[in-house]
């Protein structure tokens, strides 16, 4: 008990202090994050839209590769980019493997399925009907597909947390493929790690503070944009 | 626009008053044909009532005539032209379909009205144009209310309003009004036959309802297992009792 209270001290100490290693993880692990989120979702919206509204003929085995996906373990992830980005591997002349790019391609496969399961999850929610109808009106592809998303907007806020939640709290794939290199690929889990591993549970806990409240934060924002637009819009 | 006292002086006219037509039109579902139609046409001022028991393939011919669906085999033509991939959605912006649910979008009474008419790129005054259709539907002073409070009833007027409003040539009718209660839909029934009138509009409509084929129908179709079995006027429909059960008619 007294370990967790002289840790949550001397977290909140060092927070305020300014310290700029910490602040300096925090930011990269936002950007990092935050980049793979967005790739995510021009990638996986689109992706799912495509495989709950249209029908073909692999639809089902793509929809089952996608749920299957949604629960990839990082680590596995991780394993797999950096056999591809290791210096010797196919893309390793790309120079990538212990960078942050090469974390934002690990998290871009770790979340791009949870966008698109989420993305299609949302549209399943829709009248199935809908969508005909809104061709009946007289929408163009484009206008189409812009209406099926206005339609499960909140839906898609739900994909972006997800996605969102699922890499920023992953430690395999940041630590497969970026390596915790100090001032280069360290971010929030992986220095966690490290500072539990060597005992320091105060940095530790500090960290973890941060990290909680990087993610409530987006996802709460998210939730209020959710919430106030229900008021008035639906 | 005003319809002829008589539908069939129409059919004499020919072609040119044709407004859909399809020949040889087969479509199959998993293996097994549900609609074979060598011909079928609508022309100009008729209101066409599609009857039939369920599972006739009542709203696969019209989701094929409102060019929704392409069929297996078979062409469509709107006013002489084949209804291809490539003018579909121009042709689609010609006609209105409304279904048995109402399948409104999220927003306003109001938006959904309008909403045919922007995605149309209409500049000319389309609040105007959908405020005054939304009147003539009985739903003045909702305009701004969120369609996900309306009841039933008002929320099917919202989608009758929507397809009014887009001055269809032809206007698609599935089952319009079997959800509603017995009550709102005989309000609605008279108000959608003076409208019907007053517009003088082209229509196919799917329906159960013998009642709805007498007051609206100048022209009966009766389809069974995928074909055209029967066609004829209401009356003489309704003057064999035989039709009338092969069409599940209530
Ligand atoms: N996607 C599909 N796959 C398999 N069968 C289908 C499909 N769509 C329609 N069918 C079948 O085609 C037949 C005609 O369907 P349709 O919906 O056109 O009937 P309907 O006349 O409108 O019936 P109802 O009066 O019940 O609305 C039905 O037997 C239906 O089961
Ligand atoms: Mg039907």
């Amino acid at each position: 008990m007294d370990l967790i209270w002289r840790g949550l001290a001397r977290g909140v100490k060092l927070l305020l202090s300014g310290d700029p290693e910490i602040y300096e993880i925090a930011f990269l692990t936002l950007r990092v994050s935050g980049l793979a989120t967005l790739v995510s979702l021009v990638l996986g919206v689109p992706a799912g839209l495509f495989l709950a509204v249209r029908k073909f003929r692999f639809r089902r085995a793509l929809v089952g590769a996608v749920n299957t996906a949604m629960g990839l373990p990082p680590t596995v992830v991780g394993l797999w980019v950096a056999i591809f980005l290791w210096r010797s591997g196919p893309l390793g002349a790309l120079g990538l493997m212990y960078t942050p790019t090469a974390i934002v391609i690990a998290q871009v496969l770790i979340a791009t399925p949870v966008v698109t399961g989420f993305t299609m999850a949302s549209v399943q929610q829709l009248d199935p009907k809908l969508p005909r109808q809104i061709l009946a009106l007289g929408a163009s592809p484009l206008q189409f597909w812009w209406l099926v998303i206005r339609e499960c907007r909140f839906g898609l806020l739900a994909a972006v947390m997800a996605g969102f939640g699922a890499v920023i709290s992953e430690v395999g794939a940041s630590m497969a493929v970026g390596g915790n290199v100090r001032h280069h690929t360290r971010v929030l889990t992986t220095a966690i790690v490290l500072e539990v591993n060597k005992g320091n549970f105060d940095v530790a806990l500090a960290l973890s503070f941060i990290l909680m409240t990087l993610a409530y934060a987006v996802t709460f924002a998210l939730t209020v944009v959710q919430q106030r637009k229900r008021r008035y819009v639906t | 626009m005003a319809r002829a006292a008589n539908p069939r002086d129409q059919v004499a006219a020919g072609d040119a008053r044709e407004i859909i037509a399809g020949s040889d039109i087969r479509v199959v579902r998993q293996g097994k044909e549900i609609l074979v139609v060598p011909n079928i046409a609508v022309r100009e001022g008729e209101v066409v009532a599609v009857i039939g028991p369920n599972g006739a393939g009542k709203s696969t011919l019209l989701a094929v005539l409102a060019c929704l669906d392409f069929p297996e085999r078979g062409r469509v033509f709107f006013r002489g032209t084949e209804v291809t991939k490539r003018n579909v959605v121009e042709i689609r912006r010609r006609m209105s379909v409304v279904f048995q649910e109402p399948l409104l979008l999220d927003g306003t009474v109001l938006e959904n009205v309008e909403l045919g008419l922007r995605l149309r790129g209409v500049r000319d005054g389309p609040r105007a144009r959908a405020v005054e259709w939304i009147r003539r539907f009985g739903l003045t002073g909702k305009e701004g209310q969120a369609v996900h409070t309306l009841s039933g009833g008002e929320a099917q007027r919202v989608a009758l309003a929507r397809a009014f409003v887009l001055n269809p040539e032809v206007l698609f009718l599935d089952e319009p009004f079997s959800s509603l209660d017995s009550i709102a839909r005989q309000e609605l029934l008279r108000d959608f036959r003076r409208i019907i009138r007053d517009t003088g509009v082209t229509a196919v409509l799917v329906t159960h309802d013998f009642l709805e084929v007498r007051l609206l129908a100048t022209r009966v179709l009766v389809l069974s297992r995928g074909r055209i079995e029967a066609e004829g006027t209401p009356e003489s429909i309704s003057n064999d009792p035989l039709w009338g059960r092969l069409a599940g008619l209530h």
